[in-house]
């Protein structure tokens, strides 16, 4: 099937400078947000590297892990009495989890006592807790005193938690999603009970996405392209999209391309909203699924070559997506036009002549016999330049754009209007500093 | 007299200035490349072609005790070098013009006989009949089977272009006494071992005598002394006098001054090799030639296995052995450093002396444009190491490696030699001082002399006068102070401080009647014994005398013109000069404000760095003249007609900003490489870069030229593809065979600005696929097109990074490139030049690329263009203001302007990154779409 393409003018694309960071070894499959101008990368070579998001300096390289790193987060204390102090968790498959210094760049603690590799790390800042999830849910404490932990769930282990309001999390376990409540434990201190409150076991597959909405909603997403809207707070469902990809729903499809979706290629592999929208990379594509509407208002069936991996949400209505095939695309959605006059697609006579479709053109049908406002998704841009799976990406806001792929290599895309500003601005600043610009005439 | 290979070219000249006058005037533009002997068919150079020998080339004398002067060896090292010329006569020459003040011996109240450190002697002399010229650099070396421990040498840069040798003197005299100081420095290394074994021969020797003198004591009871044992007893006290001798001549060569420490070029050897090669040097250390084993421990251990063997007291007579050679001389190691240097001196001086100069004109205006020259022009040898680093450094090491190796070889209490005493220096006494000195004898004429003749600065007249009114002429130029300290008369011959060299060399031109010969010594060091008081007297008169002496003569027919009309006629160069801003202290004075402040800049730096002499060397004077001497080679050929060549040149090159219309540049530059080709036959046609380094560069610079020159010619789409390198989109060339490929790489990394002060980012050649990182490191890539699945995987890359790239494939002759409309590479790569040689080409892109630059450093340094002047003052109208910079001011037009914001990017990142830690590279690029061009 074709995907759309931009071509080489991309007016709206405001990177137009990049810079390369190199360092890692191996797969980097985690970027992680520290503060305003740093992050940190992660990868299957076990380093964690410290950036700086506007020179792409190197400011650390840290090594403690023997294995690949399978989870990060950062956990910065909210004591407002002494200065904002940053560190990262990190699990690796050495089954250990080490709390890192970002400040310093050293190693501040290890726990090393898990039957089973960390999948997944969550900080809770409201109560000063993080979770790790692998084979059981643990609680610990800031000082990484193990306050309390479930039995072995299962031997796969929890691969997604998210908080929900009222002391509870929701933990993706396998096709179950089972929701804990953290309970202050009864002698008074300050330890915490985990107790497990529902199991929900609505999803057919592996559940692979798992992201909170808002203080009332949370989504879940499966390997087999169900979309689940749940209730926060009574963990019900809301709303499913069992095959919003299906092309069933739009009759006009034919049924070759039905056929030829494997499960892959409708795993919804990544989410993440703003309140009114779900964004869901399913496959190849991307998906936009309106919550008040419950329904999906756009799509891009193929909007990479291959598997998305990673999607997110600008705050200026662009929407970021990344792919195994290596590019990174920029899209924007945008209300469709009700013009009856739309120039037509040649899309549409390959529709019925021919047998093979053009998306755009089923998009455009389907988008002209539902007959409501429609939004559509537009490509606004293409960042190329890793040559391998692009894992994940980190926006920056001004800053820029991190990317971190397969090919070993981090890149920092930029405005390039931007940082030439800057560069005078600090040229100049040089400039007086150095005293060069009094005159020697 | 007047010799007359001299006097030829003024005889032409006058000819030439007849053949003028009857032809109509020709308006000023088209006389710039016309070539004025063309009618007579003969070559202006005819005069350097009558020399013996076919190019420049260094020749070694020694005065030897035995034989008198003999050549040792000339560099380049090759029969044909020297041809007919005689090398043994003109040994005797140059010889016999040495005034190094050498005592040795016993001075009165010494009881010892006393080294002295002669300073080295810088003369010019030339021999007309030979049509040879030569600088001339006396030295000696050590011997203790020598008489008085000294041997004179000479070393001698023969040129058969006068100009050459008196316009670099300066050069020549650096040069040479680095070379200088290197030989003396392994000489005193040998000089040092030979004494240590000597006295461990005398030693054992003292050892011996006093054993037997023992034994004949103890046997002889009968109270007398044996005429035996007084004959011992005799031998064994000149043992022990030789002995504390001996010891005291060790003393003195190792506590050789070193006070000149901080000298900068007083370094005669790398310091990267420095332990290697001391190694490898020691190695082969002379004094343990015998030795051979590898290794340091061993090498330094076996020293001490010297054994000392029995000796007479007295020393054999001189005539009884063969001398040591040169080499055995010297320590290996430093030998051979020396003759490194003395082959890049060949190297460096190879050539027609305009290329000389140019170079370092080109050089010293690229040193001052410290922001943006890095962006086309070569200049790491603007960045080589201080050599005062390199010094310190190097004596670290070797001092280490020499420290090490005494501490081992000599386990008897001793002085530890550290190299530190081996190093000589140059006593580079400054004139001036040595003027306060004998400022009590003759100031008032040096300072007649000095601003008499203040606007008869044009040395060049003023040398051709000397050299026509005697055959020999004695024009001393600068002086050299004795390290052991010369009395003051031994150097009151020294010159009046004047503001330029050539000034004085001119000024105190003088005639010297003591012999009859054609030698003329044009500069010396002047010792007492030659500079006698008749001659001394002869300083006042010497400049009024030269015209007369011209008349009297009477064989110069353009005299009476020349001279009266001197005066003016140096006036008028001088207000050319004056109009183009470029020369000469007078014209600093009274006009050109802009030069004002660069120019002592620039007097300044080379004073500091050539410590031969105080005079000022002054690049911007040698400029004109060079220009001159080069492009007329009849000096008063400019005065004439065809001074606006030189002139205009020069301006271009320095002011820059004056509008040049393309074609005359193209003629210049064409007519410039032509008559400088012309002008070398002396020696090969190859400029000759003032560096070695620039050596392979410069070749590499005219093999650009020419594969450029043939690439804009053969397509027609070079304009875009010049573009995308300017504008700093990388430019893949692709093909199936390498030798294609690289050959279009090479002539397009003529216009690859570089993005710091390293290498040029090109890779001529490359076979794999190509990433993202590639085109952040490599501007111009030369590609590799295979037919095999690897190949399409290359290709792939190429399609998937088409954005970042431009693809010229040389097997089909496509270019796929954005467009490009400006009209800058159109001048910059005009298909219809008529630019024929690749030298040429290059130095027309260069120009313009020069040009851009400054363009783009107008525009990175305008503070207003890039931030707000008010800081309510929106992004926008800054943005207008640059544009309109861009578009109105520069005159930049459509994708001009993206080649210098690109070069702006460049300076910025350049300047910012300079102190601070190393920025990571980045790529720029734009969503412009690319075409497709075909043939």
């Amino acid at each position: 099937s074709s995907i759309q393409t931009i071509g080489e003018e991309q007016i709206q694309n405001p990177y137009t400078e990049l810079l390369v960071l190199k360092g890692h070894q191996d797969i980097v499959r985690f970027l992680v947000q520290i503060d305003d101008c740093r992050f940190a990368s992660a990868g299957d070579d076990g380093i964690i590297f410290l950036w700086n998001a506007q020179t792409g300096e190197k400011l650390f390289e840290l090594r403690g892990h023997t294995h690949k790193i399978t989870a990060i987060a950062p956990f910065s204390s909210s004591d407002a009495s002494e200065e904002k102090k940053h560190l990262i968790l990190t699990a690796s498959a050495d089954r250990t989890v080490i709390v890192w210094d970002c400040t310093s760049g050293r190693q501040v603690q290890k726990v090393s006592c898990f039957h089973s590799t960390v999948k997944c790390l969550t900080v809770l800042q409201r109560l000063d807790v993080w979770l790790s999830g692998g084979s059981d849910l643990c609680v610990w404490n800031r000082k990484l005193d193990l306050l309390c932990k479930t039995s072995h769930l299962t031997d796969a282990g929890i691969s997604a938690l998210v908080e929900l309001p009222k002391n509870c999390v929701a933990a993706a376990v396998g096709r179950e999603l089972i929701i804990f409540r953290l309970v202050a434990s009864n002698d008074g201190s300050e330890g915490w009970n985990v107790l497990e409150v529902k199991r929900l076991v609505d999803h057919q597959d592996n559940i692979l996405s798992l992201v909170s909405v808002n203080d009332l909603t949370f989504v879940t997403g499966s390997h087999v392209g169900e979309l689940i809207v749940w209730d926060a707070l009574d963990w019900t469902k809301q709303a499913s999209e069992c095959n919003f990809w299906d092309s069933s729903v739009h009759p006009d499809v034919q049924p070759e391309i039905k056929l030829s979706q494997s499960p892959n290629e409708t795993s919804v592999q990544h989410l993440t909203s703003d309140e009114e929208c779900v964004f869901a990379a399913v496959g190849k594509g991307i998906y936009v699924y309106n919550l008040q509407m419950k329904r999906v208002i756009a799509c891009q069936r193929t909007a990479h070559d291959s598997s998305v991996l990673h999607i997110e949400r600008l705050p200026n209505r662009q929407l970021i997506s990344c792919s195994e095939d290596g590019s990174v695309r920029i899209w924007e959605l945008r209300e469709k036009q009700q013009l009856p006059a739309e120039p037509v697609p040649t899309g549409f006579f390959n529709m019925w002549g021919f047998g093979r479709a053009n998306k755009q053109a089923n998009q455009a049908a389907k988008k002209m016999q539902e007959n409501t406002p429609a939004y559509f998704l537009e490509l606004v841009g293409d960042l190329i330049g890793h040559s391998s799976a692009v894992q994940m990406f980190l926006y920056f806001g001004e800053l820029g754009l991190a990317t971190c792929s397969a090919d070993h290599l981090i890149i920092l895309w930029k405005d390039g209007e931007r940082e030439s500003r800057l560069r005078s601005l600090t040229l100049f600043q040089k400039l007086a500093q150095n005293g060069d610009l009094q005159l020697k005439f | 007299m007047i010799s007359a290979p001299d006097v030829v070219a003024f005889t032409r000249e006058e000819e030439l200035e007849d053949e003028l006058c009857s032809e109509p005037p020709l308006p000023e533009e088209y006389s710039v490349p016309l070539f004025p002997f063309a009618s007579h068919g003969a070559n202006p150079w005819a005069k350097v072609a009558s020399s013996k020998f076919t190019r420049d080339f260094i020749l070694i004398s020694e005065f030897s005790e035995q034989v008198g002067p003999q050549p040792l060896l000339t560099i380049p090292d090759d029969a044909k070098v020297s041809g007919t010329f005689d090398l043994n006569y003109f040994s005797l020459r140059i010889m016999s013009v040495d005034y190094q003040a050498s005592f040795v011996g016993h001075p009165p109240g010494s009881a010892y006989p006393k080294l002295n450190f002669v300073e080295d002697s810088k003369v010019v002399l030339g021999d007309s009949k030979e049509g040879a010229f030569a600088y001339v650099h006396h030295l000696t070396l050590y011997d203790l089977e020598a008489r008085g421990f000294v041997r004179p040498f000479c070393m001698a840069y023969i040129s058969a272009d006068e100009h050459k040798i008196m316009q670099q003197f300066q050069e020549l005299s650096a040069e040479f006494s680095k070379a200088s100081e290197c030989l003396k420095t392994g000489n005193r290394k040998a000089f040092a071992n030979e004494l240590e074994k000597k006295l461990k021969d005398l030693d054992y020797t003292r050892t011996v005598l006093h054993n037997e003198t023992e034994i004949q004591k103890k046997a002889n009871d009968k109270g007398y002394y044996t005429t035996q044992a007084i004959e011992k007893a005799n031998e064994l006290a000149s043992v022990e006098k030789s002995i504390i001798e001996h010891q005291d001549l060790l003393k003195q060569i190792r506590s050789y001054p070193y006070r000149k420490l901080k000298r900068s070029d007083f370094h005669p050897y790398e310091p990267e090799c420095a332990l290697d090669q001391a190694n490898t040097g020691c190695d082969q250390d002379l004094t343990t030639s015998d030795l051979a084993e590898p290794g340091e421990t061993q090498l330094y251990a076996h020293v001490p296995s010297y054994t000392p063997k029995l000796i007479k007291a007295k020393s054999a007579k001189c005539f009884d052995k063969k001398l040591k050679t040169l080499e055995e001389l010297c320590d290996i190691y430093f030998f051979t450093q020396t003759l490194d240097q003395l082959h890049q001196i060949e190297r460096t001086f190879r050539g027609d002396v305009c290329y000389l100069l140019t170079d370092q004109i080109s050089r010293a205006l690229l040193k001052q444009q410290s922001v943006t020259n890095f962006l086309f022009e070569d200049v790491s040898f603007l960045h080589e190491k201080p050599p005062e680093k390199q010094y310190r450094g190097c004596q670290g090491l070797s001092e280490d490696a020499v420290d090490r190796k005494c501490s081992e070889e000599s386990p008897a209490p001793k002085v530890v030699i550290s190299l530190g005493s081996y190093k000589s220096s140059v006593e580079c006494v400054p004139i001036k001082m040595e003027q306060e000195i004998e400022d009590s004898q003759e100031p008032k004429m040096t300072e007649s002399i000095t601003f008499e003749h203040q606007e008869n600065l044009d040395y060049l007249d003023a040398d051709i006068k000397g050299s026509i009114s005697s055959g020999e002429s004695i024009e001393v130029l600068g002086t050299e102070k004795s390290a052991s300290g010369l009395t003051k008369s031994e150097s009151q011959a020294s010159l009046p401080v004047s503001p330029s060299p050539q000034a004085g060399r001119s000024k105190v031109g003088s005639r010297r009647t003591i012999s009859e010969d054609s030698i003329e010594v044009l500069s010396t060091c002047p010792s007492e014994s030659l500079i006698p008081e008749d001659f001394k007297a002869s300083y006042p008169s010497a400049i009024n005398e030269e015209p007369y002496v011209d008349d009297e003569e009477g064989g110069l027919r353009f005299t009476p013109k020349l001279n009266p009309d001197n005066a003016d006629e140096q006036e008028d160069i001088s207000k050319q000069e004056n109009l183009v801003q470029v020369d000469s202290a007078c014209c600093i004075g009274k006009e050109s404000p802009n030069f004002l402040d660069p120019l002592p800049d620039l007097e300044q730096k080379p004073c500091d760095e050539d410590g031969v002499v105080r005079i000022p060397p002054q690049p911007y004077r040698q400029v004109e003249p060079g220009l001159h001497g080069s492009f007329g080679s009849f000096p008063s050929h400019d005065g004439i007609s065809g001074g606006l060549l030189p002139y205009e040149l020069d301006s271009r090159y320095l002011t820059g900003s004056r509008e040049v219309s393309k074609s005359s540049l193209d003629e210049c530059s064409d007519s410039t490489s032509y008559i400088s080709s012309a002008a070398s036959t002396c020696s090969d046609r190859t400029p000759s870069p003032a560096h070695l380094a620039c050596q392979a560069s410069e070749r590499h610079k005219k093999k650009a030229g020419q594969n450029a020159l043939r690439f804009i010619r053969q397509y027609p789409f070079a304009h875009p593809a010049i573009y995308s390198l300017l504008s700093g989109r990388t430019l893949i060339v692709l093909g199936e065979e390498e030798a294609i490929v690289k050959k279009l790489v090479t002539a397009l990394s003529i216009f690859v600005p570089n993005c710091g002060i390293y290498a040029k980012p090109v890779k001529h050649w490359v076979t794999s696929p190509l990433h993202v990182v590639d085109f952040q490191k490599w501007k111009l890539i030369g590609l590799q097109r295979m037919v095999s699945p690897a190949g399409v995987n290359v290709l792939h890359a190429l399609s998937r990074y088409s954005r970042y790239v431009s693809i010229l494939d040389a097997d089909s002759k496509t270019l796929r490139c954005p467009l490009y409309k400006g009209t800058l590479v159109s001048r910059l790569a005009d298909h219809r030049t008529q630019i024929k040689r690749g030298s040429t080409y290059y130095m027309h892109v260069q120009s313009i690329l020069t040009q851009l630059c400054s363009k783009a450093f107008l525009f990175t340094f305008c503070h207003h263009l890039h931030l707000p002047i008010s800081e309510r003052e929106p992004e926008e109208s800054v943005v207008n203001r640059r544009m309109n910079f861009l578009k109105l001011q520069l005159g930049l037009a459509n994708e001009d302007i993206k080649i210098v914001q690109y070069l702006a990017e460049l300076l910025k990142l350049q300047y910012i990154q300079e102190s601070g830690q190393g920025v990571n590279p980045l790529l720029r690029f734009d969503y412009v779409p690319s075409f497709l061009y075909k043939i």
